[in-house]
């Protein structure tokens, strides 16, 4: 579980105060699945940063697991990273020259865990995202969808309190991005993974049971789902917006 | 995150960029060998002159004519050592063990059929004791050779075999100055080929020389002259006191008061080592220090080459620390692969050097003289570079904030 309350972000550009942050509060319970949605500038990166404890508030609490993470020191924010979360990224950012099975171990090397566990446990989470026979392979070897596969897995290695997802299929044909969420809703409903989507496009968001939308720092909507799409089902027309061929962006006012 | 672990990912990450890596590595090679081989060398030929100069014998006071130190080669009667000062340096200083009044020049030297210049030098018998000489063949000059003039030569081992070719010298003729002189003696080779070897040398009695072969140039208003008197003292002890008696007796000898220029240098082969000793070490110094300048260009190439990496790796470092590796842990990883490299080019410098040293030796330039603390001091100094000069990089990297550096195009 993850909590925050009232947290704000101020950074100085020269004279000016930028507020990226202006009194969020939110609470995303263990197991829920959710999409955190906004146009750039509305603030959703800073509060990824600080929801994945790269970065701490300039005001306001934050809480992972009851643990207080608001004002830690650089080094105890980096030992929450290391047990607490989990990120995968759009560029996938896997290391080159590195085979998928110690890509995954990578976390494991900074949270303390022997190096037999390590291997044991990395084997564990590429089965869950179904890459057990690609464990050899390196980043260069695997299609798109296989490397974010393996950086899911390096997600879940380390069993983290909430998997934060930085536009996960914005990388993606939409064939394979299907797949990616089918599997971050596998992942949601048969492991009871937390899972925070951070995007800014409303059809992505629409696969999660719970939609919270940021406009200038300020959380703008916060709204049930009850109906999540499933992954697969093809994009409907009207978020086919943009000429430049990637996925649509629903742009909101 | 142990230390073993944080190796595995500095090779890994040295190994991901061989030629990069190995171009680094060479330039700490060639500094840390530059150090090795010029250390050894001069280590090496320190230690062939000092043991050139003890060979002599340290108990040795050596007097001789200082006017060659003289700017402009302007020389002074004053200062011309003549037979008479040995006389009264014999009869006047205490706890000499033996004295030997010797006059040199350059003459040449000639059998029936090879002509060559020598130091032709005349001496008393007591040359063989003050200077350590020994006889390899024949006899050594007495003093009824000198008493009687006679015209007899002992020669250096070189001047044997540049003469006589391999023949027995005893009881042939060589012609110094075109006087003849009958070979009675060789003497013992000094195993050294420095610029005090004997080995070269032509004694004759000093007296023989006065009369035949030296003329008007070892006279000083009519008085014979020496180029220097060889003084060998009772103990390594005595030996000052013994060098501030001859130079008492020399300044009565020439009516000089105390603040007069003697113009004459008496110095023991101790004082001779010490500044002989202090010139080389100088040298190995000066060219150990031009050496140590290589090191320190190799040990920028690290540190530029680990700023390119830090700057190439940007994500990787972002990515290191999103997924929970604190800022000691990336500066370690950055630190541990320059100092990896810096001691990879450590040992290959070291192994090379030794083998320049091991050349020069095998070639008979120098006896090179590979040492521990040499050997311990450039390793040591490789790895303290690697460390130095990777601890900039390091820093930058570790500080790199993880949201821009996985954002880093």
């Amino acid at each position: 579980m993850i909590e925050a309350k009232a947290i704000t972000k101020i950074y100085k550009l020269g004279d000016d105060e930028v507020h990226a942050l202006d009194g969020v509060s939110l609470k995303i319970n263990d197991g829920e699945m959710v999409a955190i949605m906004g146009p750039s500038g509305s603030g959703k990166s800073t509060l990824m940063a600080i929801l994945g404890c790269l970065d701490t508030p300039t005001s306001g609490e934050y809480l992972v697991d009851d643990q207080p993470a608001a004002g830690l020191k650089e080094s105890q924010l980096a030992s929450l990273r290391a047990h607490k979360i989990g990120f995968v990224f759009q560029q996938f950012n896997l290391l080159p020259r590195t085979s998928a099975l110690e890509n995954v171990m990578l976390p494991l090397t900074y949270d303390g865990t022997k190096i037999k566990d390590r291997i044991t446990r990395a084997e564990e989470a590429l089965e869950t995202v179904g890459l057990k026979d690609r464990m050899k392979h390196h980043p260069n070897q695997l299609s798109g969808g296989q490397q974010q596969r393996v950086a899911i897995a390096r997600a879940l290695v380390n069993d983290p309190a909430i998997l934060l997802a930085d536009e996960p299929t914005g990388n993606l044909d939409s064939k394979t991005g299907a797949e990616i969420m089918a599997l971050f809703q596998t992942l949601h409903c048969s492991k009871k993974q937390t899972v925070v989507y951070v995007t800014h496009d409303s059809f992505i968001a629409r696969h999660t049971n719970r939609i919270i939308t940021l406009m200038d720092g300020k959380v703008l909507r916060d709204e049930i789902n009850k109906n999540p799409i499933k992954a697969g089902t093809p994009r409907p027309d009207e978020l086919i917006t943009n000429s430049n061929g990637n996925h649509g962006a629903e742009v909101l006012q | 995150m142990s230390i073993l672990n944080n190796i595995r990912i500095a090779l890994r990450a040295l190994k991901a960029n061989k030629l990069r890596s190995s171009l680094t590595v060479l330039g700490i090679v060639i500094g840390v060998a530059a150090v090795v081989a010029l250390l050894s060398i001069g280590k090496g030929a320190t230690q062939g002159i000092t043991s050139q100069v003890e060979g002599m014998g340290t108990n040795l006071v050596t007097v001789s004519s200082s006017r060659m130190f003289r700017p402009g080669g302007v020389t002074s009667s004053s200062a011309t050592l003549l037979y008479s000062d040995y006389e009264a340096i014999a009869a006047k200083v205490d706890n000499i063990a033996g004295i030997a009044p010797y006059y040199q020049t350059q003459e040449s030297v000639a059998t029936s059929n090879r002509t060559s210049t020598y130091s032709v030098i005349g001496i008393t018998p007591s040359y063989e004791s003050v200077t350590l000489q020994s006889i390899d063949l024949g006899r050594f000059l007495t003093s009824s050779d000198g008493l009687t003039k006679k015209r007899v030569a002992v020669i250096g081992a070189t001047v044997s075999s540049d003469l006589f070719q391999g023949l027995n010298p005893i009881g042939r003729t060589i012609k110094i100055n075109n006087v003849d002189f009958e070979v009675v003696g060789v003497l013992a080779s000094k195993g050294t080929s420095g610029f005090m070897s004997g080995d070269s040398n032509v004694l004759i009695p000093l007296e023989t020389g006065y009369a035949k072969v030296f003329g008007m140039r070892a006279r000083s208003n009519s008085k014979y002259t020496l180029s220097g008197i060889s003084i060998s003292a009772a103990t390594a002890e005595s030996t000052d006191t013994v060098i501030s008696q001859v130079e008492t007796v020399l300044r009565s000898q020439h009516g000089l008061g105390l603040n007069d220029d003697l113009g004459f240098s008496v110095s023991s082969q101790a004082q001779m080592l010490s500044s002989l000793s202090s010139i080389t070490s100088t040298l190995t110094a000066l060219l150990g220090a031009i050496a140590g300048i290589s090191l320190l260009v190799g040990g920028i190439g690290i540190m530029n080459i680990t700023l390119v990496s830090v700057t190439e790796r940007t994500r990787e470092i972002g990515l290191r620390k999103a997924v929970g590796a604190p800022r000691k842990a990336i500066l370690f990883q950055f630190l541990v692969e320059t100092v990896t490299l810096s001691l990879i080019g450590g040992v290959l410098g070291i192994a090379l050097g030794s083998a320049i040293a091991g050349i020069v030796t095998f070639l008979g330039l120098i006896t090179a003289s590979i040492t521990l603390d040499v050997l311990v001091l450039s390793f040591t100094f490789s790895a303290l570079i690697g460390l130095f000069f990777g601890i900039y990089p390091a820093w930058q990297a570790s500080k790199l904030n993880p949201i821009e550096a996985l954002r880093y195009e």
